[in-house]
């Protein structure tokens, strides 16, 4: 039960408040018409799926309804940091990113 | 009559939903625990007991939207409610008049229910840009809990920290409540207003009685 | 007295209070302030148990949450049964019913028990997979039989009549453990005004305080815990929660607490009174003062019921007032043990030696001994025990320095009890759930808590610090240092509490005591006895190559039991260590999972069963559709009436009728559970362009609209008809079960994409009470309580919305329809619902208005070919499969939602499964829904499979079955044949054709 701080609410909050979307970062292309069938899928199919630091999109479900990031250890769960949707992350991994 | 004239217009985003037949011929309205007659409940319920249940029916739920970034936006609100919209979890109480933060961009405003499309237009009027109004007086309502035992039926039935230290008079959260959600609103030291939707608060109502054997339960009509 | 083995005085048992209890039937008495355990000890019961595999008569081996023998079964009626209750836990109560689990037909004759002795050398590890893995058909009778003869409890099968409860506490301390570590660690955080929960699994607080005989501050130890907990008492925020297991210890530090309320009353919680509650806890700080589980020694026959832990034959005679036998044989490995045979000598019985491992123990307890006189064997070991139900004699040799080899010849002692201690293995259980991996201490001889990134502080015996002083100082230190982390001043100091040191000398790391004959000839030399894991069992498992000690762990089944191994875990793994030549930190510890100690099903469930299982919503009309007679289907959440049925009719006969009375009069639908999203702003219209694939853009205000949301691989998710309010003012609506997502999809991308766009989304589908009137006399029922809207068909036409009063009550009014007849779909605020839907029905007898339910409106839309997202849609059909490419609009400039997705090449190759209608060749035969078409019902099995039916019905309206369904390049195949083998070999043949079955044209809605 990860206990997570809402940078809407300013406030931690436990995590059935709360849902996960999945990998952050993955913007909709802006001319989808002109993506091939591969770059297609994969912006819809494709994740990291990393051992260690993780960058998630998640929503305070039951609160604000708003959706935030959060950089998170898969191994140890620990989070890192939340940082609000259109900033950046500030604890990256220090392996490159595909 | 051809296609929407302009006044049909307006008449349909923003309707007055109340009837105005008045005496015998008034519509009867019912609130969301109107099946569970609290009323006749009351009349054989104990007269004391660690926990007081009551609900506050039919009252006016306008939810506002916008920016705190919006000066017109704010005055508008201020002009018509009285009132500066509060900041994260924080309520703001004018006479008859209370706003809840909801969210960064959100606030839920209960008004006396008669007021609720007036106090509507007044701030459509008084804004501009990109700003939304929402009635959901049917919706949803008003528990209020109160009691030295109430606190625990609380944390019974919520995973936020309900304690003194975390949650003054005058806070509010969104959180979930058993296994639906509820607005929390300490408006007391031993007193508490859940704000539940319409088609939970039979569930709720169920579940607050069972919560509530251990300490007994006192309804208020 | 009948107690045998009760003594006059001492203890923390009441005399004057005697309890009455049933065990396997036969009543006995005992103490209140007893556990199970000390009162089947007081009367002497010698056997609790049978064992897992080898079916031997098992006795109490401890006395804590460690046993793995005496796990019983309790409860006095069927209903209250309770499985896996450990009776060295269990408080006695008066009328209290148990009974052993292990043992069929039961404990004293036991048919596993003969096989056992024909069978036993073939029970190695493995047995079960290499036995009974083929044939695998008959697994299931395999299964019935082990079960059944293993025996490990069962469930009651009527209700149980307790209330368990859930409760969230948020601390900025947690103490687990009320011993001394545990105690002085709450007094320390608390005193510094922090909010404190201290939680032990014990009746009483004060751990090992409880049956020590030391002293701090010159008084006995039991007196300073009751000062503790009278000091604690008086800071309110702190809660003492005692019979209180700290189950789990997970992320973020959250904690489960068991708190058993009321298991120590009475077979059923007193009136008003809850059984068990679930603590759960979110804590700023967790002091782990868990202390250590004494670790008995492995050698031959080391289950014989009298063989027991050493501390807890002294818990037994110092807490309890008994000792479990007349002559004692004491082995140890350490000086801490020797207390025991001085408590059994104080308590007047016959200590017959005491069997030291090391060559030349020294220290204070062992000096004691040697004062009392008592016998002590030195460089020696009790290599095998006598007896069959209970020990009568036990063989003792020398052994060599290390303790690998019997050096001498066996001399035999005869006792009726063998207490033997290995040392101590800390309870590092709670901190290891948290995927932290214990160290070994080679000092203590023991694995301690590792390195955590828990907010966690460890104090006493969890750390290997065994001495009375130690778990003090560290408890203070531990508390002062989570409170200050918690943000709290610990500046005050705390009176220092003086405790006579003991001088110590230094154990020996001993696990498993050698024996003349090699491990695999010997008698059975136990290591998990929940599991029946022998030493040879284990040695065989590494010389068949399980390396990894948790490969060892699943061959053998050690630690897999009810008590995790508690016991048994450090030798099996020193065991393993040796027989491989590794040390033990190279072999590596297996971890513990929670539960710490087993959860009833109650308390995990709290509150949430029964009525309160699962949240149900009601519209505002429910309290009529009850009242009338309605059956009602779970949507979502949602009650939504299903059918109305009249009394006797079947199901059938309802749907004819309410379908017929629809088409030819008039009926009525609550279509309140609908998702109702309203969206505002400047940009709402441009929104909807993107979410939905058809166009948005010139949709005039009063007007609604039909459209089709898809997901970015192109495929429809939900659907539903959204209409224009204002210039910037729509209200959507969605599928009932699909609301919340739908609301959630428009967020995230409003949030994460277009976050310029100005816009805002708000559910409204509590607030709106939503009645479809249907039929053709749905406009002459409409007028008569609405005057204030023009219901003229030229006027209001379809696809139209209109403001106005419907039973005086203010409503939207939308000409839509979802029936294909003539509707209306009333809205009004949802505090009037009920009073227009009865207002309906007052003016709706002369037009024998009928209320439908789901049945009958998916009768109704399937006779016109209307789809239901997630009935006839499956997350993999795009709109051109549904033969709806007339709500797709490419032409429209933002590549929409599922636009792209649905150019996949995939999406566009032929022969793809497509929706269409179904004709029964014999009108009368209703396909069942998701049978599978085939070309060929002749060709062999597995045929090839062409889709398979998603919607089908009887069509009263029509005379014959109707039914949808995917066929591969359907819409191409239009008037072919078709074929659903049914599984009792019948096939029943259809025809391909066009979905929609009723009045192709649309003219019954449009008069």
């Amino acid at each position: 039960m990860f206990h997570i701080y809402c940078p809407h609410c300013e406030d931690h909050r436990e995590e059935e408040e709360f849902h996960a979307s999945g990998e952050a970062h993955i913007p909709r292309p802006l001319d989808p018409q002109s993506c091939s069938d591969e770059e297609w899928g994969e912006y819809l199919y494709f994740r990291k799926n990393p051992r260690g630091l993780h960058h998630e999109l998640w929503v305070h479900a039951v609160g604000c309804r708003k959706f935030f990031n959060i950089t998170r250890d898969t191994v140890t769960y620990e989070i890192k940091e939340v940082y609000k949707v259109g900033e950046k992350p500030s604890v990256t991994s220090s392996e490159k990113n595909q | 009559m051809s296609d929407s004239t302009a006044s049909n217009v307006e008449s349909i985003a923003q309707m007055d939903q109340l009837p105005h037949k008045t005496g015998s011929l008034q519509p009867r309205a019912e609130s969301p625990l109107y099946h569970a007659d609290l009323a006749t409940l009351s009349a054989h319920s104990a007269d004391a007991g660690g926990v007081e249940i009551k609900e506050v029916k039919l009252l006016g739920h306008l939810v506002l939207r916008g920016s705190i970034e919006d000066a017109e936006f704010l005055s508008g609100v201020k002009e018509v409610l009285g009132l500066d919209l509060p900041g994260p979890l924080q309520s703001s109480l004018q006479g008859e008049f209370i706003a809840y933060w909801v969210s960064p961009n959100e606030w839920l405003v209960l008004v006396p229910g008669q007021q609720a499309f007036q106090l509507e237009r007044d701030m459509r009027s008084a804004m501009s840009g990109n700003f939304a109004i929402v009635n959901v007086s049917g919706g949803q309502t008003v528990i209020c809990l109160s009691g030295a035992n109430a606190v625990d039926v609380l944390k019974k039935s919520t995973p936020y920290d309900v304690h003194n230290k975390n949650f003054p008079v005058g806070k509010v959260v969104t959180s979930v409540f058993a296994k639906t959600q509820a607005l929390i609103f300490r408006s007391g030291p031993e007193s508490w207003e859940l704000i539940v939707r319409r088609s939970f608060s039979d569930y709720v109502w169920l579940w607050l009685q069972d919560a509530c054997i251990e300490y007994g339960l006192v309804i208020k009509d | 007295m009948t107690q045998k083995n009760r003594i006059q005085s001492g203890g923390r048992v009441d005399r004057a209070r005697a309890l009455s209890f049933k065990f396997n039937g036969k009543s006995y008495q005992g103490l209140q302030g007893d556990t199970v355990a000390s009162a089947l000890l007081a009367n002497g019961v010698n056997v609790v148990a049978r064992s897992f595999k080898y079916s031997r008569p098992r006795g109490i081996i401890s006395a804590g949450a460690e046993e793995p023998n005496a796990v019983l079964q309790m409860g006095a009626t069927e209903a209250t049964q309770v499985p896996n209750v450990r009776a060295t836990q269990q408080e006695l109560f008066d009328g209290l019913v148990c009974n052993s689990t292990n043992g069929w037909p039961n404990v004293d004759f036991d048919v596993m028990g003969i096989a056992a002795k024909v069978g036993g050398s073939m029970l190695t590890p493995g047995f079960y997979y290499k036995t009974f893995m083929y044939p695998q058909s008959m697994w299931s009778t395999y299964e019935k039989f082990i079960r059944k003869a293993a025996g490990l409890g069962r469930s009651p099968r009527e209700n149980d009549p307790d209330s368990y409860d859930h409760i969230h506490q948020h601390a900025d301390v947690v103490v687990v453990g009320a011993g001394p570590a545990g105690l002085s660690a709450a007094l320390s955080a608390a005193r510094s005004g922090a909010r404190v929960i201290i939680a032990d699994e014990q009746s009483e607080f004060g751990g090992s305080l409880l049956h020590s005989r030391e002293n701090i501050n010159g008084e006995p130890a039991a007196d300073w815990v009751q000062k503790a907990i009278a000091e604690l008492a008086t800071f309110p925020d702190v809660m003492m929660l005692p019979r209180s297991t700290v189950n789990g210890y997970h992320d973020h530090n959250f904690l489960t607490i068991h708190q058993r309320c009321a298991d120590h009353l009475s077979d059923k919680a007193p009136q008003g009174q809850i059984r068990q509650r679930l603590h759960r806890v979110r804590a700023k700080w967790v002091v782990l003062a868990t202390g250590a589980h004494e670790r008995p020694l492995v050698f031959a026959n080391n289950d014989v019921p009298g063989c027991m832990l050493a501390s807890a034959v002294s818990t037994y005679i110092n807490r309890y007032g008994v000792v479990p036998g007349k002559n004692l044989v004491l082995m140890t490995t350490n000086d801490h043990a020797y207390q025991t045979a001085l408590d059994w000598a104080d308590a007047g019985r016959k200590v017959v030696a005491i069997v030291d491992t090391r060559p030349n123990p020294e220290g204070d307890l062992v000096e004691d001994a040697k004062r009392r006189g008592l016998h002590i064997i030195t460089g020696s070991a009790v290599i095998e025990a006598h007896g069959g139900k209970r020990v009568n004699a036990v063989s003792v040799a020398s052994i060599n320095e290390n303790g690998e080899s019997v050096t001498g010849k066996i001399s035999r002692l005869q006792c009726d009890t063998l207490a033997s201690s290995g040392g101590w293995s800390p309870v590092v259980h709670l901190s290891c759930h948290t995927a932290s991996r214990p160290a070994w201490n080679d000092e203590a001889v023991g694995f301690v808590p590792g390195a955590t990134i828990q907010n966690q502080l460890t104090a006493g015996g969890i750390n290997a610090s065994y001495g009375l002083g130690d778990c003090l100082k560290e408890g203070t230190a531990a508390g002062n240092e989570a409170a200050m982390n918690a943000g709290y001043d610990v500046s005050a100091t705390a009176p220092e509490l003086k405790v006579e040191a003991i001088s110590e000398g230094a154990p020996m790391a001993l696990f498993h005591v050698p024996h003349s004959r090699p491990t695999s000839r010997a008698p059975k030399q136990f290591v998990d006895f929940q599991n029946d894991v022998t030493a040879a069992g284990i040695e065989l498992a590494t010389r068949e190559g399980f390396e990894s000690i948790e490969h060892v762990k699943r061959y053998t089944a050690m630690g897999f039991g009810t008590d995790q191994g508690k016991l048994g875990n450090i030798n099996g793994m020193a065991i393993a260590a040796k027989s491989m030549n590794k040390t033990i930190p190279e072999t590596g510890t297996t971890v513990y999972r929670p539960n710490y100690t087993p959860v009833s099903f109650g308390a995990i469930a709290g509150r949430h069963c029964k009525e309160l299982f699962d949240p149900k919503r009601f519209s505002a009309m429910h309290k009529w559709h009850s009242e009338n007679g309605a059956l009602f289907e779970d949507v979502g959440q949602w009650k939504r009436p299903w059918y109305y049925p009249k009394p006797g009719e079947s199901m059938q006969d309802t749907l004819d009728r309410e379908c017929k009375s629809t088409r030819e009069s008039v009926g009525i639908l609550d279509a309140s559970t609908l998702g109702k999203i309203d969206i505002q702003g400047k940009d709402a219209r441009e929104f909807l362009g993107r979410v939905y694939t058809n166009p948005w853009a010139k949709l005039a205000v009063g007007k609604c609209r039909y459209g089709l949301m898809c997901g970015e691989d192109g495929m429809v998710f939900d659907d539903g008809v959204t209409s224009c309010l204002a210039e910037n003012h729509f209200l959507m609506t969605t599928t009932t079960g699909g609301a919340a997502h739908v609301l959630e999809w428009l967020e995230i991308y409003h949030q994460t994409e277009w976050p310029e766009l100005e816009v805002f989304f708000n559910t409204v589908t509590d607030h709106w009470s939503t009645m479809t009137i249907s039929g053709p006399n749905s406009r002459k029922l409409l007028s008569e309580i609405c005057d204030d809207i023009d219901l003229d068909k030229d006027t209001f036409r379809f696809m139209d919305l209109r403001e106005g009063t419907v039973a005086d009550v203010p409503a939207r009014v939308y000409r839509i329809s979802f029936t294909g007849e003539l509707s209306y779909e009333i809205n009004v605020q949802a505090n009037y619902g009920l009073y227009v839907w009865e207002k309906l029905f007052e003016h709706g007898a002369k037009y024998n208005l009928t209320p439908y339910g789901t049945e009958t409106m998916h009768v109704l839309r399937a006779e016109k070919g209307f789809i239901i997202a997630g009935q006839d849609t499956d997350g993999s059909l795009h709109p051109y499969d549904l033969g709806m490419g007339w709500c797709v609009s490419v032409k429209k400039p933002f590549s929409f939602i599922g636009k792209r997705g649905m150019a996949r090449e995939d999406c566009v190759k032929p022969n793809r499964k497509q929706l269409v209608g179904l004709k029964t060749k014999d009108p009368l035969t209703v396909i069942p829904e998701g049978s599978q078409a085939v070309l060929d019902p002749t060709q062999p099995i597995p045929m090839t499979m062409l889709g398979h039916v998603t919607s089908s019905y009887y069509s009263a309206n029509l005379g014959h079955s109707i039914a949808m369904g995917l066929v591969r390049g359907g819409l191409d195949r239009m008037g072919e044949a078709v074929f659903y083998p049914q599984p009792d070999g019948s096939v029943i043949e259809a025809e391909i054709c066009s979905p929609v079955f009723l009045d192709p044209e649309g003219e019954r809605q449009n008069v």
